[in-house]
């Protein structure tokens, strides 16, 4: 599906987790507390292939100038390669048309225009917004900062168990008439739960429901296409998926950006503007007020090149092997709680070792090299249910190998050891 | 085997961590404050008894690592019948020397802080106890954060 969508083809890219491919992150090699880094902490941010910190490199040498305004070649050059990168992520996310993506500085932008933007203007008071337990900070605050406004009231679809999975046979329970907004994550960041998106998005859609789908964890771990999802909104981060920090997108249906009013104002945002009155810019740049991130963009198109080039499919494959594969040898660790689904889950796993605190596990890991996430991972609300504060967590992504695997599970064995002086 | 961190992880504090002293609710309490870390969400409540500018007794409760914990063990075994001026006066020492690694010699117990400055993120878990008994005595009703 991605494949159909991709950019221009590199002539045999190299292999998922291959040597040749991790040359590709300069970041890699090196050396960190005397330990060759390995790097395990890709859902929170990924590494930069170096066609991507070129493309920077190369725009700010040659093209730099703002955008939609300057008629002389600079700009010329800077607007083509903004839009250039808007028909990209259009193609990457397989949108019918390329003003369905607004750029943001990521997806918790994205979350915030939909619950600002959208939302004041279409949730009313007594309505219910619908998330689910497993959602990360950005997709909650905004929504409750709404439900406030408006007056309108929380509800949240529960975690079935402990393997992490989200009560399906709730859903329809849950979608009830006064619903006007479901909004979830497609892959948890802190259970590694990977949510039926599609199944989902029909049973909202049945009721008439507005879906909004956090991206953040799916969109550079595999193929996304929003008309297959058939979503509303979709929201997502550049750099979490090779990209630069500072850029993303939301993704809307054509007839919802249409009906929503502006974001924020400022220059580009306008048609005209009067002392009393202004009127609004067409899609897409009713959302996107002042100078964008224009060097963003061409990094994030460098980005999607890349991921199309080494094969999303591939990625999606591999991240699931070495998320099972993590899972599979933690749980031979005695004393080890794992946390999310047995099977299915995505290239992440969470859990704790005997009663070591998350923080000092990952302060002792980072002595050997090794990068992981401790912590509560922005999910407050579902470490409450969990009955935990926090959780260690080794998220991975395709320049990730099993021997690091082997490696991280040696410097656990070492951990507990060290803890159980 | 990890010698780097022997320093940081001495056995005084994993023995402190595991079974904390005076790590209860306090009957009685006249003076409570909350310290909160927002990051990784440990908190941490002190229960304090004063009399006067005395602190009679002095207990904890609260989940975080083993850094804060151990931290907050020793801190009460430390400030129990000290006045207020003399906790402030300790407060001032201990930041110095997990900040700088410096003055442990004359910090008695406390000196197995010493090697948290070689570890800066984990300088607000040793700390934050410390805060927020500064804020107890001191009579501050909101809790405090180590992001503030």
């Amino acid at each position: 599906m991605s494949e159909a969508h991709a950019g221009p083809e590199k002539t045999n890219p190299p292999a998922v987790g291959s040597e040749a491919l991790r040359r590709d992150f300069p970041i890699l090699d090196q050396i960190v507390n005397r330990n060759p880094l390995i790097y395990l902490d890709n859902a929170a941010t990924t590494q930069k292939p170096r066609v991507v910190i070129d493309a920077l490199r190369n725009y700010y040498e040659r093209d730099n100038a703002n955008v939609h305004r300057g008629v002389h070649e600079l700009s010329n050059r800077s607007s083509a390669a903004y839009e250039r990168g808007r028909e990209r992520a259009a193609r990457f996310i397989h949108a019918k048309r390329s003003s369905e993506v607004i750029f943001t500085r990521g997806t918790t932008e994205s979350i915030n225009l939909v619950a600002q933007a959208w939302g004041t203007a279409h949730v009313k008071q007594g309505d219910t917004i619908l998330l689910t337990d497993m959602e990360h900070h950005s997709n909650i605050v905004p929504w409750q900062l709404l439900a406030e406004r408006v007056g309108a009231r929380m509800a949240y679809l529960p975690v079935a168990d402990d393997r992490g999975l989200l009560d399906l046979n709730q859903l329809d329970q849950k979608l009830t008439s006064d619903v006007r907004v479901f909004a979830f994550t497609h892959v948890s960041n802190s259970l590694g739960t990977v949510n039926p998106a599609r199944e989902f998005c029909r049973r909202a859609r049945a009721r008439g429901i507005t879906t909004v789908v956090d991206a953040a964890q799916s969109i550079g771990h595999g193929p996304i296409d929003v008309q297959e999802l058939d979503c509303d909104f979709l929201a997502f981060s550049g750099h979490k998926m090779c990209g630069p920090t500072g850029i993303g997108g939301l993704y809307g249906r054509h007839e919802l950006l249409e009906a929503t009013p502006p974001y924020q104002g400022g220059g580009d945002m306008i048609a005209t503007v009067g002392f009393e009155k202004s009127t609004w810019n067409q899609l897409p740049h009713k959302f996107e007020a002042g100078t964008p991130n224009i060097a963003g963009v061409v990094g994030l198109h460098a980005a999607m090149d890349y991921l199309d080039a080494i094969g999303r499919s591939n990625i999606a494959r591999y991240d699931h092997e070495l998320g099972a594969h993590a899972y599979e040898e933690l749980s031979r660790l005695k004393g080890i709680r794992l946390f999310g689904p047995h099977i299915g889950r995505a290239g992440l796993v969470s859990f704790l070792l005997n009663d070591v605190h998350a923080h000092d596990l990952v302060t002792v890991a980072d002595q050997r090299g090794i990068a992981l996430r401790g912590g509560h991972h922005c999910n407050q609300p579902l470490m409450n249910k969990l009955g935990v504060v926090s959780t260690a967590r080794a998220s991975f992504y395709f320049y990730n190998t099993h021997q690091e695997i082997e490696r991280l599970i040696e410097v656990l064995r070492e951990i507990q050891k060290f803890f159980d002086r | 085997m990890f010698d780097d961190l022997n320093d940081l992880y001495q056995q005084v504090i994993l023995d402190h961590s595991r079974s904390p002293r005076n790590f209860r609710e306090l009957e009685g309490a006249n003076c409570t404050a909350q310290g909160h870390n927002p990051l990784c969400g440990d908190n941490v409540t002190l229960y304090l008894i004063m009399e006067g500018d005395t602190i009679r007794e002095i207990s904890f409760q609260g989940s975080g690592c083993a850094i804060s914990k151990a931290s907050a063990s020793i801190l009460t075994e430390s400030l129990k019948g000290r006045s207020k001026q003399e906790a402030e006066a300790l407060f001032a020492r201990v930041h110095d020397m997990v900040t700088t690694g410096k003055g442990g010699s004359e910090m008695g117990k406390l000196a197995v802080f010493a090697g948290v400055y070689k570890f800066p993120a984990r300088v607000k878990c040793a700390i934050l106890p410390w805060h927020a008994v500064l804020s107890a005595i001191e009579g501050r009703s909101e809790p405090v954060s180590t992001e503030s």
